[in-house]
Order: C-alpha cells, then structure tokens, then sequence
C-alpha cells in the first residue's frame, strides 16, 4: 500500500494549502483557416475551435474529480491572429477578436489567448492591423487576450514596436476605464514570447507547433510555503532542496494531468510548464514563499536572490518529474494576483524598480502592475523597452503587462475580480524617455559572448 | 484499477461501516483499511478495487462524501494513480 503518510500529505496540500493544476490549454493552429475573405476565414476559425475544443472543459472537470485535484482554467491559445489577417484584404482584424470570443464562450473557457503579432524585427501588414485593432478588440471582449512580442534575443528589439505599444496599452486602458481598465489586464508586451506558453494573457499556439496539442500549467506558491514552514532554521541550501523536493511532486501531478487530457482528447501531449502562479487567495502567494525564506517583506533588500533561488530550484524540481518542459517555466510575480504582492505594495516596500530587479532573475516580467492614470505612452514604451532588454540581453522571457488606472493617482485601488486580483497604483519615474522612444528603429540583437 | 478513499476528521461511530457499505452497494471492493491519528484528527484510508464498480467514478465520489457529510467528516475519492505519480520516481 502507498505510505500512509504521504496520502495525507498530498489530501493536507489539496485541502489546505491551495494546491492545483493551474491551467489546461489546448493550443490549436488557425493556419489552416486563412482566407482572403474576412468571413470566411471567421466562420472556419470558430468551426475549428468548437469542433477540437468542445470536449475540453468537460474533460477537465472529469479528470479532476477522478485525481482529486482541482484544475482551475481550461483554455485556448491560438496562432497568433496577424499571421490569419495577413491573407485578409478588409482589415477589420477585430472581427477575430469577437469570433474567438465567441468560440470561447460555445466552448465554456474563460480566455482564449492568441489575439497576438509577432514583430520583433519588423511589422508585417497583418502585425500593423492587428496592433491598431488591440483597444477596440479588448474593449468589445470578454474572454480575448492579446499579446505582441516586439524583441528577441536574436532579433534585437523593434523599437518601432516599443513605441507603437505604449500607445496601445494606454488607448486599451482608456477605452475599458469605466471597467477599472480591464483591458489592459489582458494585454501583454514580450521579449522572446514562447511558442507553448499555457499561461494567459501571454499564451498563443506559435507557428512551429503542431495542429492541436494539450500543454498543462502547474500551480502551487501554497505548498511550497507551508513545506518552508515546516523547516523555520534550515539553512539556504536545505531551503533550495525543499523547493525542489515540492516542486517535483506537484510537476508530477501536472504530467499526470496532461498525459490524461492528451489520451482522452486524443490530441498531442506538447508541454508542462513548471511555474509558481499565485492567487489573491490567501495561502497561495510567491511573496509568501520569499518571506517565509526570512524577508520581512517581499521588496526588501534580499528579494532579489531569494527569487533567484526559489526561481532555479523549482526548474530543478521540475524537469524530472515531466518528460517536456516548457512555456515560461518559474516563478510569476504578478502583483495585483498574489496577497503577499498586493501587502508590499500597499506598505511602499515593493516598488516598480525592485519588481524589474527581480524580473531579471525570475519567469515572466512586470506583471499585472497598476501605474497611475497619467503615465504618459511613452513613459509605458520606456517601462516596455527596460524590461525587453533585460530578457534580451539574458535570453529569457520578459514581458510587461500593466495598468494605467485612468483617473487614478499613485495610492488609489483598482479591483479586478476574480483570479486578476486588484492592486494599489504604484508610482512611476516621471522624467521623460520620449525622445529615445520617439527615435524608432532597432535595437541590434547582443552579442552572445564576452558574457559580463 | 484502484482508488484510494480517505476519511479525515473526528471518530465517529459507524463511519467505518457507512463506507465500505456504500462501496460494497456499488461494487467497489475494499482491498486494504488503515488508520492513524494525525495530530488530534483521525485518518482512516481504504484502498478500494473499482474495475467491477457498477457506477461511474464520479457518482461513487459524490455518494461517499456525502456519507462524510452525514457524519461530519472529510472524504477524499482519489485514483491511486495520483499517489504513485507522486511518490515514485
């Protein structure tokens, strides 16, 4: 029989310390869906969609009542829709926005990600349509998310790009501000997007996937802290092995999920990605994880290498327990989704330029950040171009996805609801990078040597 | 194929009797019971046989937890499979 022990763990670890799968994504390609009719290749897309994806939240349910772990979102990524628009002729690019969200809402998943252009090296007509089309797509959806990828390693950063979206990301703030700028939530601006992301608002299905495939997102700030707290005196290195020690068990459960998801929906197992996603819900915050590790708060000096501990070991823990690893795979650190976050911030602990200190070291970027109302679009692209460099220059994901809260002030509140959380407004630099931004062109790709 | 039922919470007369006899009503078999005290709560695991249930994985899981319910305790329906994933390499 199986240790006795170890059943009560794994009961203790559902029932209390808010662990789950965090997402099963199924990634379907609309590439066979182009037509230069905008209709057509409408009625195609959310045919396809309802037809792959119609068995997937009930699938979902079914699989986590039988392992009796809850499986929180089941979702779509699609090919990013700037490579479907391209063949298009009348460039309405927000009717895809509204068939996808159609499509999900037929289907019963709460986001669909994929409404996306990659234009790290240059727009091509479909990216520069789509981009224009981000506000107004946003704003008239529910459950699209968008995200751009303007910069990678090998391609340097677009700074064209760069400044295009400062600009989109305050115009989708203004246009949902009576939402408290929601749409700006689900908007998201990458250096090296994945192409097998699960997680939203950045997820889509890249154009070198296959045509429909299952990747699975695990969960679980809440375990790792409470396997922490069990050991208050250890040193660093027995912190780093417990990390780890957890971080395995819980990737075993996301590759258990997704092998059943695959062999029931009979689609592709394609990756898990081994990230750390909080919740507002208490219990289940990455800040929690980093002061349990002996930070007063999350934000003090320290934060950073606790991060970069706790980032590395659970890729360490991961990589065993699943035959594909993938996405963004680490730590998130979105504020307004995790309490401990939302506490930093409040308190002045956490601040804007901590927070890109530690996306150095960690899995995504600034992530669900609330910037005052009157940050100006290129302060945004200043924020997007500092951020890029960084994953440019580490090879690594960075992204940013903030809020400017229309009408608000540094101390004020938005609240999202749900699983987005809400957060306090965090002040931002105000000097001007606008001439910078305003110059265009490329940032050239780095040299991938000489490494100092 | 084996599923494993856990029942968390203070002893209780007849909670033992309740689920093997909800098991044995739909043709779940009871392999194996144990029981331990964890901290000042009782935790009994059963180990049953579902490949001859006669009702789908999902009605079972209601129907035991509801007995957990009826007698103030948790009830957990899990596939073993879970555990081993986790457990071992």
């Amino acid at each position: 029989m199986i240790n006795t022990n170890d059943i009560l763990e794994t009961i203790n670890m559902i029932e209390n310390e808010n662990f789950d799968v965090r997402t099963i994504t199924m990634g379907i390609s609309l590439l066979d869906c182009i037509d230069d009719n905008i209709d057509k290749a409408c009625d195609k897309i959310y045919d396809k969609i309802c037809r792959y994806a119609g068995d997937l939240v009930k699938t979902g349910e079914d699989i986590s009542i039988e392992y009796g772990v809850p499986i929180i979102h089941k979702r779509i990524s699609v090919t990013p829709i700037a490579m479907v628009a391209s063949a298009c002729q009348a460039m309405k690019t927000v009717k895809f926005a509204q068939t996808l969200d159609r499509a999900a809402k037929e289907v019963g998943v709460n986001f669909i990600g994929g409404y996306s252009a990659l234009c790290h090296k240059g727009f091509s007509a479909g990216d520069y349509a789509l981009i224009e089309s981000i506000p107004e797509a946003l704003s008239t959806t529910e459950r699209v998310c968008s995200s751009v990828n303007i910069g990678s390693t090998k391609a340097g950063i677009n700074m064209d790009a760069v400044g295009k979206m400062g600009k989109i990301v305050r115009q989708t703030a203004e246009l949902t501000a009576d939402r408290d700028c929601i749409g700006a939530a689900k908007l998201v601006v990458f250096c090296n997007a994945p192409e097998d992301n699960p997680f939203m608002a950045g997820a889509f299905h890249g154009p070198g996937e296959p045509d429909c495939v299952i990747n699975v997102g695990v969960s679980g700030p809440g375990v790792v802290r409470a396997a922490l707290a069990k050991s208050p005196d250890c040193d660093i290195t027995e912190v780093a092995n417990i990390v780890k020690k957890t971080a395995f068990k819980i990737t075993r459960v996301g590759q258990l999920v997704a092998q059943e998801a695959s062999k029931r929906l009979c689609v592709p197992f394609g990756i898990v990605d081994l990230s750390l996603a909080p919740t507002p819900a208490v219990g289940d915050s990455v800040a929690h994880i980093l002061e349990e590790m002996g930070l007063q708060t999350c934000g003090a000096h320290g934060t950073t290498a606790c991060l970069a501990l706790l980032n590395d070991a659970v890729k360490k823990g991961g990589v065993m327990a699943s035959s594909h690893v993938g996405g963004l795979s680490g730590a998130f650190i979105p504020v307004t989704e995790d309490a401990g976050m939302i506490d930093a911030a409040k308190s002045g602990c956490l601040t804007i330029t901590k927070l890109e200190a530690m996306t150095a070291v960690c899995s995504v970027g600034l992530d669900m950040i609330v910037i005052p109302g009157d940050t100006s679009a290129e302060i945004i692209s200043g924020i997007i171009a500092d951020e890029a460099a960084i994953g440019m220059v580490n090879s690594k994901t960075t992204a940013v996805r903030v809020i400017p809260a229309i009408g608000k002030n540094a101390g004020d509140f938005l609240n999202f609801g749900g699983l987005l959380g809400g957060g306090p407004v965090m002040e931002v630099n105000y000097a001007s990078p606008a001439k910078f931004i305003g110059r265009g062109g490329r940032i050239p790709a780095p040299i991938q040597s000489l490494k100092n | 194929m084996k599923a494993v039922i856990t029942v968390i919470g203070k002893d209780t007369v007849g909670i033992l009797a309740g689920v093997s006899g909800e098991c044995a009503k739909n043709g779940a078999n009871v392999v194996e019971v144990t029981q331990s005290v964890m901290q000042d709560m009782f935790a009994m695991i059963m180990m049953v046989d579902i490949s001859k249930c006669t009702v789908p994985f999902k009605e079972l899981s209601e129907s035991l937890k509801k007995i957990g319910s009826d007698f103030g305790v948790q009830v957990h329906v899990t596939h073993e499979e879970l555990f081993n994933t986790m457990y071992r390499v």
